[in-house]
Order: C-alpha cells, then structure tokens, then sequence
C-alpha cells in the first residue's frame, strides 16, 4: 500500500467516526468541526464515561472488535480521534 | 474487654479464604483474608504515624482492592472513611471546608488538587508484609486488634449532593453496616459466598454495600478491577470461580447484552441505582439464565427493599424497615423510612404507594431528583452550582422529556438509553464553552448540560416559577434550528491526497470517493457495516471540484436508501449524483459481519 492511499484510508476512516460519533450521541457540533487531534475528553469534545461506553458499542458493531479498558494504551485510544481511529484500524476485523 | 465482647470482624471471613481476585500482569491472583489483612495493617501503620496523621480519609480509590485495603486500614487506624459521590476539585474544595483535618488516599497516577495526598497506585498491594516494618502499636482501647472494631464506630461518611449545592455526609456505623449486609443476604437468599463482579464505584452506597460489605461482612469473593466495557465484564466474571453475581446498573446491563458476545455463567444478576425496564429484565434472565434482582435504598437509609421484576414489580422491604407516612393527613404519597439498620429516619425521595401487605411500589421519583446512569443529583443542587459561576446571572437545570416522535431514538435511529440534562443559562459575556468548562470542575462529567442554551432572560411565569413546560419549549426551538438529522455535508479538502498525481491541471474529485463517502454516511446512519450495503443506482449529473462544499440528503426505508448529493457552487445547488443503496434486510448484513468477528 503507498503511503499516500494509506493516508486517503486514514483520514475516510477520522471521517467515518467523527460522523458516527456525532450521529450516535446527538452532539451539537458537526463531523467537520471535530479536531482530529482534540481531546475527547474534559475540554476538547467534552464526552463523558456513558459516551465512551456508548462509542464502544458503535465500535464493535460497526469495526467488530470489542474495546477492553484494561488495554494499556486505553488512555491514548480515547485521546483523540487520530488515536481511536488508528486503533480501530489496527484490531479492526469488518 | 466489655469493649471486644460486643466487638464485630471487619473480615468475616476466615484467614485462608480468598477474599480478592486482582489481575497482575496476565495471570489472576487470588489474595486471601490473611494477605489482606497484612496489606490493610501495614497501611494502618503509614495512617497512624506518618503523612496520615489525618483523623478523615477520603478514599477515592477506583480499584478496589486498594480501596478495600484503604477503607480497612482507616477504620484499623480508628478513622472515619469520607466516600465523595463525584470525584471534582469543587466537591473536594466544599469536603475540606467542612473537615480540614483529612487526607486523599487515590490510586490516581497524577494529583492535579491543592489537598494533602497519599497514592496507592505503585504501593504493590499483597505484597506489603515487609518484615522490617514495625508492627502498630495497638490502640489503647483494644480497637481496631485483630481486626475486631466497635458496632459504634463510624467507618464511613457516605456523601450525597445537598440541595444547597453542599456535599451532605452521612455517618455509617460498622453495627449498622453489619446488619444491613446480614439482612441484604438473607432477603436476596445467598446463603454461601458467591463471586462478586461490579461496575458500579466502591463510593456509591449501592457499590459500597453490594461490593465493598458483602466481600467484608458476607465473605464473597470481590473482582479488583472496575469493569467498564462489555469485554471486561465477561473477561472479569470468566476470571472467577462459580458461582458468580454480577453487580451492576440497567445501562451497563444494557450496553451488555446489546455487544452480543458470549457471556461466561452467570448465577444471580444484582441491579440497582435506576429505573430497570420489565423488558431489559426479562431479556437478561433469558440471555444469561440468571435471575435478577433489583435492590431498592438509598444513601441515607442504605438498601432497604428488594424485588425479582420479572416476578412481582411490588417491593418487598427488608425484615424490620418501616414506612410510615411523612404527613398522616396528606395523600402526597411521601414516606419516612426507619428501623434496623437505617441510621435516623430518613424521608424518601421516591413517592410510594403502600400496599395492605407491607409492599410497595414506586410512583416516580419527587420531581427535584435526576439519575444518569446509576449516578444522582438534585436539579437544585445542580441548578446552585451553575449560578456560582461568576458572570452568570441567572441559570436552570431541568430534565428534558425523552424524545416523543422518536421514541428515545438518537439520530442514528439507535435506541437511547439516557436521556440528557438541559441548562439554560443567562450569561452576558460568557460563551457556551467557558460555562461548561467552570461546570466541569463543579460537576460529574454525566451531570453536564446537553445541550447548554444561553438566552437574554429566563421564562418565569407569574409566580416566579420556571415551568417544564417554558423551559422544554426553549429546549425544542434550540433542536429545531440545529440541521436536519438525515443531511450532512462535506467539504472535500483541496489537499484530499485523493488529488495528488490525478489529473494534472484539471482536478475533479472521482466518482468513486463521492459514492465511498455516500455509502459511509447511510451505514453511520443504519448503524450497520458499509459491507453489507449495495450501490443499486447512481447517476451522475454534475461534476465536482477540490475544496466545493456537498450536501447529501437521506431519505431511508426499511432496507433502501435513496439519497441525493448536490454541490454547493453559489447560486445554485445542482445535483451532483444521486441513487439508491440497499442492504440485506433486518439488519443482518451487520450482525453478521459482527458475529463473524
């Protein structure tokens, strides 16, 4: 894979979420709005632990893999969307 | 020794039993009473002499063994437990004004507050029994050796939100605790130590009765870490011998059965917190084979009622616990709840009807109380601390109703289990964003406004009232200007690397990049794999450039999509491309690519 098609997958996939994100937990802002290197959480999009739990299951119905707190980049996961987006991609099976 | 005669154990359970399974690494580690025990008298001493000459002890542990060890150690050191219900800078600000003289024991890896610390989190926990440390000196009085503390001892303040916006503790006696937990497992029928997994905190009275007492008092063996996603509950409960309960709330329950993953046996299912659906109940017994319980309480009384609601939705109280009206000569269905092992009478903060036979049933909470996801408030004490706020001048809280139309959908058509607070503030000056983030220190992140509307002035009515209904409508034309839920739009950046080495000089975005994007949107819209859909028509009508701006309009049925995409070019908003998806219908295209997983 080049790396500029791998960028293209990169950033469908930031999309992708940022739209499931927003949709799924009614946010007021739009997919376009959200910082990919943002915080999720306190001061950047201001989600909260019924959010997170929320995104987990869109996650593992839409990328079918299920999320585990007790992974130890579980902090990096959620600290951005670059972040979760890359560990979607990484364990990522549909 | 009259003092020991009527001493209680703080571990019931014998010194070989296991009283905690933890993970270490990749293996499960059981720690027995004994190793406990040496773990809590060694941290004992570090409360007695050291740092820790504190007389309170807020124990904001989130893993529990170590706030076990933690919660143990305070009473061994003669000390009283604080148990905040939210974990903020202002709740530990309001604490300390109260109670200067206490201590934060954490198992945090940073310490952001101003406030006297001690951190458990790189103590290796069952390990502590170092020979050089010096054994504690026994108290005068014989309490607290060999683990035998006084009925009388208060070993915990548990906390709830004052009305007042003041953090209000309540004193919780280890005599009192013992019988309540001795009641709990006569009532639920557990007669033998069961292995206990739970999501909800060690500091919520619910968690702190069915997780941190019934390891102590009822001798179950308790799981240490804090379970959150649906793989950690299976991975935890697979980690413990049979039998096992699960101690959770119906939106953890929830999210639990919704993943569709294989759950290891589960014996006995323990809810409580929130209103628990007929049918949420009767889809967990079926799916796990498991009955349910729901325990009815409250911080201020304990638990004090249990039922099985697919069995009965009437509440059967603990043996001993009265209710009797709060006005005898009023019909406002208000009750004070006493006896046993409640502290002082305590008026409820449900309505209840009481049935000829001691029963009862819950009519809806008094208005004033808000729940999300196993945590309570009071909309008066959240509505105080949004008025704290400097620049803002006037501000409510109020608890929007679910979504009619919808039936509690979110826009993906997903069913929404929590229904989000609303604030409406008046605030010349500020902005939506400095508000919520002088709310975040204030409040639990799951109490922050949903929206947060700032408006010129608030609709009082004649009486100076806010009434739900003012408020709802502000709430509803804030929706109803927000775009609507089937359109989205994109910008296609110029720098798209789809661009690069394509058509030299005359760029034009493919085709195929459009209809990748349409298909992303209708599965984020069916909440279903963008595999299990089909592009079944697509007719393109108007070419599109780097950096335009597209709007797709979704109009879905039951396993068809049709949608449009127009490219915004000024004036006019010509369709670019437009068509039909479809998907295998009933959703199976996504559970299946899900289960294939």
């Amino acid at each position: 894979m080049t790396e500029e098609s791998q960028k293209i997958m990169d950033q469908a996939l930031i999309d992708e979420l940022a739209n499931l994100i927003v949709d799924g937990l009614n946010l007021e802002v739009s997919a376009a709005e959200i910082d990919a290197d943002a915080p999720l959480f306190g001061q950047g999009l201001g989600l909260d632990s019924i959010d997170i739990l929320e995104i987990a299951m869109m996650v593992s119905k839409r990328y079918g893999f299920a999320l585990r707190s007790d992974d130890e980049n579980n902090t990096r996961i959620f600290s951005s969307l670059r972040h979760l987006a890359q560990h979607i991609a990484e364990h990522r099976s549909c | 020794m009259n003092a020991l005669m009527n001493a209680l154990p703080l571990v019931f359970a014998d010194p070989d039993q296991i009283l905690l399974y933890r993970q270490q690494g990749g293996d499960t580690r059981a720690i027995t009473a004994r190793q406990f025990m040496v773990d809590a008298e060694a941290l004992a001493v570090d409360l007695t002499t050291g740092p820790g000459a504190q007389q309170f002890i807020i124990n904001l542990c989130q893993d529990r063994y170590r706030f076990l060890v933690g919660f143990a150690a305070t009473i061994l050191a003669g000390k009283t437990n604080l148990l905040p219900s939210t974990f903020t800078g202002e709740t530990l600000r309001q604490i300390f004004i109260d109670t200067p003289d206490a201590l934060c024991l954490h198992d945090h890896d940073d310490w952001p507050f101003p406030y006297p610390h001690f951190s458990l989190a790189h103590l290796s926990l069952a390990r502590l029994s170092l020979a050089n440390r010096c054994h504690r000196e026994p108290s005068p009085d014989g309490l607290g050796e060999s683990g035998q503390i006084k009925p009388e001892h208060v070993v915990a303040q548990v906390f709830t939100s004052g009305s007042t916006g003041l953090p209000m503790p309540h004193n919780k006696t280890w005599g009192k605790l013992v019988r309540n937990v001795e009641a709990a497992l006569q009532q639920l029928g557990i007669s033998s130590p069961v292995s206990l997994v739970g999501t909800v905190p060690p500091q919520h009275m619910f968690g702190f009765e069915s997780l941190v007492l019934l390891c102590l008092i009822g001798r179950c063996p308790l799981w240490s870490g804090k379970p959150f996603y649906p793989a950690d509950i299976v991975a935890a409960l697979d980690a413990m011998p049979e039998p096992r309960m699960l101690v959770t709330t119906p939106f953890h329950l929830q999210a639990l059965l919704d993943a569709q993953i294989a759950l290891p046996r589960i014996d006995r299912l323990l809810l409580a917190t929130a209103p628990l659906s007929v049918e949420l109940a009767e889809r967990a017994e079926c799916v796990t084979g498991a009955p349910l319980y729901e325990i009815y309480g409250s911080t201020e009384t304990g638990q004090i009622a249990n039922r099985r609601p697919t069995q009965s939705t009437a509440w059967t109280l603990f043996p001993g616990i009265t209710l009797t009206k709060a006005h005898p000569d009023e019909n406002d269905e208000l009750y004070i709840a006493n006896g046993e092992h409640i502290e002082a009478p305590v008026m409820l903060s449900d309505r209840i009807h009481l049935r000829a036979d001691g029963q009862f049933d819950l009519l809806g909470r008094v208005a004033d109380q808000v729940n999300m996801a196993g945590k309570r408030s009071s909309l008066n004490y959240l509505t105080a601390q949004i008025k704290a706020i400097d620049g803002i001048t006037d501000g409510v809280f109020f608890l929007p109703e679910p979504k009619k139309n919808q039936a509690g959908k979110n826009r993906a058509g997903k069913d929404q289990v929590i229904t989000r607070l609303c604030a409406v503030v008046v605030a010349p000056g500020l902005n939506a964003a400095d508000i919520l983030a002088a709310l975040r220190d204030r409040l639990d992140p799951v109490f922050l406004p949903r929206p947060l509307i700032l408006v010129e002035s608030l609709p009082y009515n004649a009486t100076g009232k806010l009434p739900q209904i003012a408020l709802q409508a502000i709430l509803d034309q804030h929706l109803a200007a927000l775009a609507p839920k089937d359109q989205t739009s994109w910008r296609i950046p110029a720098d798209h690397p789809v661009f690069a080495g394509h058509f030299p000089g005359h760029p034009l975005v493919p085709g195929a990049l459009l209809l990748d994007w349409v298909v992303e949107r209708v599965a984020a819209y069916w909440q279903v794999s963008s595999l299990g859909l089909r592009i079944e028509q697509a007719k393109f009508a108007h070419p599109v450039l780097p950096d335009a701006r597209v709007t797709l309009d979704l109009q879905a049925e039951a396993d068809r999509c049709r949608f449009t995409l127009k490219v915004h070019t000024g004036e006019t908003n010509p369709v670019a491309v437009s068509g039909m998806l479809g998907r295998q219908p009933n959703d199976a295209a996504g559970d299946t690519e899900s289960k294939r997983a």
